[in-house]
């Protein structure tokens, strides 16, 4: 999928194809209709109000909206050409292919490595103790945070910092390998300097996996992504270049937003 | 976009820096005004005062060239509101410019006095104005208004002051030719009509800024122009000769 490539039909160079996507809490629709075709190696931005249906969409692409038991998903979300939602789908299988980083820092309790080393352990990812030390470092290399922790492996992962905290469970995210990684609001509990470290992560991940944020600010959305899609009241409004979309977005619903005028 | 921002403050910006640059746009019209009634009249006074009052001019540019800085660090504008403030700092740098053309022709004006006989030159020199004046006071309106239609003819209007440039200025080299004790003034009302014929591409710089704030892009630059002054001399060189 180019740079150039914005579209909402499926396309067999996506990441992610979504068509027609319908969410319902019991009676209540969250989402309406949704189509999008989400590009591989590029950052995506979920941007809207609160209650916009942003987060709702991001957690039905690795299936957490399963855990929730009113919540019924229609429509189409393939994987690589692969619906995630097939009755053969082990859900658990799909959260390792695709990764998930939340709001708040959620490391277990337990030390930085055996955080790291989790996922790959279930999975079986590792033969040995020496294969199993190699993913660890790798994993905390790429989201860089080696250097401050490599001397400090098996102490506990919540005695970190809070952005050290965010930047532990994006390695923890990423040590299974997806090719696919949700943030949901990763910086909001963190300060400027700690959100500027994640951010510039976010950008050295999208060289190597298809990443989706979703972010309350909009100045993150335009700082961190290449595409944005604004949500509004459980519809997809717009979607394209975040260029574009910060500049001259083509809906007024968008331009409310985005502007400050809608809330 | 008509709504307000949830943030007042960031109306009341918005709205001081554009107001802001309409003040400044009265003043041009006005020192345009006072420069052409000065020629008009020999009033030196009044070219001395157009010079002086520039200043106040430049001012509001620094003014609003200090706002936009404000704006944009302290409220992020995106999108129509990030338009409002480039096309505001754009118009205003504009602007100034085109209060230094109207000083400039106010201080040819003392130098004048002797070039009284060729009230043809004097005449054109005035149409240009008027209709620089008004392609000012157009592009200013169809800013305020959002007015494409209003802009673009505006951008067209460029074509008419082009046209009375060249034609004066074929005239100014025949007087240089003829009676070589024209040429100092002459010299000086040519710069004079240049200065406004420059205002008047200003104008048209004006208006693009009033289509940028509506549609996002600019128009494109494929305007016909007519000063042709730059090759028609040789050709003028041989009228002469066979005259």
């Amino acid at each position: 999928m180019t740079l150039d490539t914005i579209t909402n039909a499926p396309t067999t160079d996506a990441k992610i194809n979504a068509t027609n996507v319908n969410v319902f809490y019991d009676e209540t629709q969250a989402l309406h209709d949704v189509s999008v075709a989400i590009p591989d190696r590029m950052v995506t931005a979920f941007i809207g109000p609160s209650g916009c249906g942003k987060s709702t969409f991001l957690r039905c692409i690795n299936r957490m909206n399963d855990t929730i038991p009113i919540c019924r998903v229609s429509g189409d979300i393939t994987l690589d050409g692969q619906d995630i939602y097939a009755p053969h789908v082990d859900p658990v299988q799909l959260r390792a292919q695709v990764g998930m980083v939340f709001q708040k820092p959620n490391p277990f309790p337990k030390s930085i490595y055996d955080n790291v080393a989790y996922g790959p352990k279930i999975h079986g990812m590792a033969q040995n103790r020496q294969e199993l030390d190699d993913i660890v470092e790798q994993a905390l290399q790429r989201a860089a945070l080696w250097d401050e922790v490599k001397d400090r492996l098996h102490t506990s992962g919540t005695g970190l910092s809070g952005g050290q905290q965010q930047r532990l469970c994006i390695a923890r995210a990423i040590a299974t390998r997806p090719e696919t990684l949700l943030m949901d609001e990763p910086c909001s509990a963190l300060d400027p300097i700690a959100t500027a470290q994640i951010e510039e992560l976010i950008q050295d991940l999208s060289s190597r996996f298809s990443v989706i944020i979703v972010t309350h600010s909009m100045q993150q959305a335009a700082r961190v992504s290449q595409r944005t899609a604004f949500f509004h009241l459980g519809h997809l409004v717009e979607f394209g270049k975040t260029d574009d979309i910060f500049t001259r977005p083509s809906d007024d619903r968008t331009e409310a937003y985005i502007t400050g005028r809608i809330g | 976009m008509n709504t307000d921002h949830i943030l007042k403050a960031f109306d009341a910006d918005l709205e001081k820096i554009q107001a802001l640059l309409l003040r400044m746009g009265g003043l041009v019209e006005k020192a345009l005004q006072d420069a052409m009634t000065a020629l008009d009249k020999g009033d030196l006074d009044l070219a001395a005062k157009v010079i002086a009052d520039d200043k106040a001019i430049d001012a509001l540019e620094e003014r609003i060239r200090q706002d936009v800085e404000r704006v944009i660090a302290l409220r992020a504008p995106t999108a129509s509101d990030l338009r409002t403030v480039l096309s505001v700092l754009t118009m205003a740098s504009t602007l100034e410019r085109c209060g230094d053309y109207a000083r400039n022709v106010a201080k040819r004006i003392h130098v004048l006095e002797e070039f009284r006989y060729a009230s043809s030159l004097n005449s054109t020199v005035k149409r240009m104005a008027g209709t620089v004046a008004s392609m000012l006071a157009d592009a200013l309106d169809s800013y305020v208004s959002g007015d494409v239609a209003k802009a673009q003819e505006v951008i067209a209007q460029d074509l008419e002051v082009d046209q009375l440039y060249n034609s004066m200025f074929r005239e100014l080299l025949t007087h240089m030719m003829e009676d070589p004790r024209t040429i100092a003034p002459a010299m000086h009302l040519h710069f004079i009509a240049k200065n406004i014929e420059r205002v008047g591409d200003h104008a048209t710089n004006l208006s693009e800024q009033a289509i940028y704030l509506v549609t996002g892009t600019l128009p494109s630059d494929d305007r016909p122009k007519q000063d042709v002054t730059s090759v028609n001399l040789s050709g003028l060189r041989d009228d002469l000769r066979d005259g």
